[in-house]
């Protein structure tokens, strides 16, 4: 079974959240899933001009970081994540390679002044992590409404897509593009 | 990388700008390069196409301004959209002013991303299926070939090409059957207003008032039996062009109502009070004395010097003679195709017996007597027994009416009937061999 790395960054007191996902990337995508602490400094992404976390620089460092064994690795972080040129992004992957890092932060209702919801959070997360895993597996963005691998610029589209993949994208079923399943 | 996937070019000078922008469109299917100055930015477009270049204002050295100049002189059809760190209007403006689809300020919104590319790659492609289909109606609207290589047709058809685009009103005159509407429909198909409709009226066809609701269209209710609001060919014509066949036959009324709307462009639908505006060409035609019909009070004087403007007169086929062999084979092989016959020719004396005959039916009658001619007979020859007989009864009848013409006429045809034997020919003619050589000299006539 391919091993995936989760990686929790600037997230504490989410424990249980992470340990939830993790069941569900072993359950949905067939990943052996394991956690472990960062073993760089992720600060050194942080853009004060911004007030935003680089998250291309993210990504290198999960790459430094990854052990033999292990096929992918997912940064899952709490604080806000931007590439140069966009002013933010929900997370970032690389096409057909590794690494991939996700942020919760906007994917949290109260950042919107909406109340707490830790249900629709967990969500969204899963959705987020499996989408931007997709992009590892080979996918790109899917026009199907009811597929993961539909892009999401506004958290609302999130939402609106499920957390599985359409019968086009499945990675299951696309093994030419799939490398976690050869 | 889907090679047929719509080409995103990336031009900027900071690294991570590329990158970033490259990864996030590939993400999304699109076929992307990036190059960091304008030199490698044109060097690319020449190796391959990309529908959006997406250009950093700016650059050291060629900014991006000026290499959207430079990009539209190599590809006109490159969307290009501006990216740049200070959201200044007047350089926006000047750059959308330079032909740019758009424009964005760095740090970019994702969600006003991938909008932006997505409509300037739909606008692209709306633009190129436009082109398409502007080319198929092109095909689709063009009229039947005129065929012709006499001077007479070729004055015509330059006369259309002339006045085609000039917006002129122009009268076609010429008797039945001499490809009037053929040549409304080349005056139309050449002008600017060739994709908008060419909307035929038969005036000859409808009464009176008929025809004024043909033309004018109604309201509901503006007459028994008008149960619905209906447009009339005016209506339809805006735009376009309005090709009002014979119209010496227009009643007094409608002439004065038809006129109105010529020097005007307004109306009113028959019972309706809201005056509707439209703008469109008139091409007219007649094969009727229209200078007798004005001077006998039945065709109003103001109405035909706005209808004759340009006149085009299309010669009868028998002033034509040399065109009815090219006619003959182009009709044998329209209908040959659509009978789905193996027709190929017409053997001589078929041909002969065709450019002998005057044809009173002009060109309509060729095309029936051919299709006649292919339904009757036998593939691949059409022979002189498959015309309709009256073709043989009356291409030996005088040309004109005068003794000469009548003289002519006949000596030629004993002469063929004798295949040219002038003794048998003189003997049943009842003159002697001499005078039958002085009027085959007299008349030009040869074998």
């Amino acid at each position: 079974m391919p091993r995936l790395d989760l990686v929790p960054i600037f997230l504490p007191g989410r424990q249980e959240m992470l340990d939830c996902l993790c069941e569900t990337l072993n359950l949905q995508l067939g990943l052996e899933v394991r956690q472990h602490r960062p073993g760089f400094d992720a600060q050194t992404s942080f853009d004060p001009d911004r007030g935003q976390y680089n998250s291309t620089a993210l990504l290198r460092m999960l790459l430094g970081d990854l052990p033999v064994e292990t096929n992918y690795v997912l940064g899952v972080c709490g604080v806000d994540l931007f590439i140069p040129v966009l002013t933010y992004v929900f997370g970032e992957a690389q096409l057909s390679g590794p690494a991939a890092v996700i942020s919760i932060h906007r994917l949290d209702p109260s950042v919107y002044g909406l109340p707490a919801d830790e249900e629709l959070l967990c969500e969204r997360l899963e959705k987020e992590a499996i989408h931007e895993l997709g992009h590892c597996f080979g996918l790109i963005h899917c026009q199907q409404p009811a597929c993961v691998m539909r892009a999401s610029t506004y958290v609302e589209d999130i939402d609106l897509k499920p957390a599985g993949f359409c019968h086009e994208c499945n990675p299951l079923e696309v093994t030419a593009t799939c490398r976690i399943f050869p | 990388m889907d090679q047929n996937a719509p080409g995103i070019l990336i031009v900027d000078d900071e690294y991570s700008v590329r990158d970033s922008l490259e990864k996030w469109f590939q993400k999304d299917g699109y076929r992307t390069a990036s190059a960091q100055d304008a030199g490698e930015a044109l060097k690319l477009l020449q190796e391959a196409s990309y529908d959006v270049a997406l250009l950093d204002i700016k650059m050291p050295g060629v900014d991006g301004m000026e290499l959207q100049r430079r990009i539209h002189k190599l590809d006109t059809d490159v969307t290009v959209i501006m990216i740049t760190a200070f959201a200044s209007v007047e350089t926006a403006v000047q750059a959308l002013k330079e032909g740019a689809f758009d424009y964005i300020t760095k740090p970019i919104d994702p969600d006003e991303l991938s909008h932006l590319v997505r409509r300037a790659i739909e606008q692209r492609q709306l633009k190129a299926e436009n082109i398409q289909l502007r080319q198929k109606v092109e095909h689709l609207s063009m009229p039947e070939q005129i065929v012709g290589t006499s001077p007479q047709m070729q004055e015509v058809l330059e006369m259309v090409r002339s006045v085609a685009e000039t917006d002129a009103t122009v009268l076609v005159r010429g008797e039945s059957g001499t490809g009037k509407e053929l040549i409304a429909q080349a005056i139309h198909a050449n002008s600017h207003r060739r994709y908008f409709p060419i909307i035929p009226v038969n005036c000859g066809a409808l009464p009176e008032s008929l025809l004024e609701s043909e033309l004018f269209g109604h309201e509901k209710g503006a007459f028994t039996g008008a149960l619905y609001r209906r447009k009339g060919k005016l209506e339809m014509s805006d735009g376009g062009t309005l090709f009002l066949d014979e119209v010496g036959t227009i009643s007094p009324k409608t002439q004065i109502d038809l006129l109105r709307v010529l020097e005007t462009k307004e109306f009113n639908r028959l019972g309706g009070n809201n005056p509707i505006r439209v703008e469109f060409r008139v091409v007219s035609a007649t094969n009727q004395n229209l200078e007798q019909l004005v001077e006998q009070g039945d065709f109003r004087e103001d109405l035909y010097y706005r209808l004759n403007v340009f006149t085009i007169s299309i010669p009868p086929l028998r002033e034509r003679r040399e065109d009815i062999p090219l006619l003959a084979q182009h009709f044998l092989e329209k209908y040959a195709r659509q009978m789905n016959r193996a027709f190929t020719e017409f053997d001589s004396s078929a041909m002969e017996l065709m450019v002998r005959y005057p044809w009173p039916g002009n060109v309509r009658e060729l095309a029936n007597a051919v299709e006649r001619a292919l339904v009757v007979g036998k593939a691949p020859v059409v022979v002189e027994e498959d015309l309709p007989l009256q073709l043989n009864d009356a291409a030996f009848l005088p040309a004109g009416d005068s003794l000469a013409e009548v003289e002519q006429v006949h000596v030629e045809r004993i002469l063929e009937q004798t295949e040219w034997n002038v003794s048998q020919a003189a003997k049943i003619l009842g003159v002697d061999r001499a005078t039958l050589y002085n009027k085959i000299k007299k008349y030009g006539l040869s074998r």
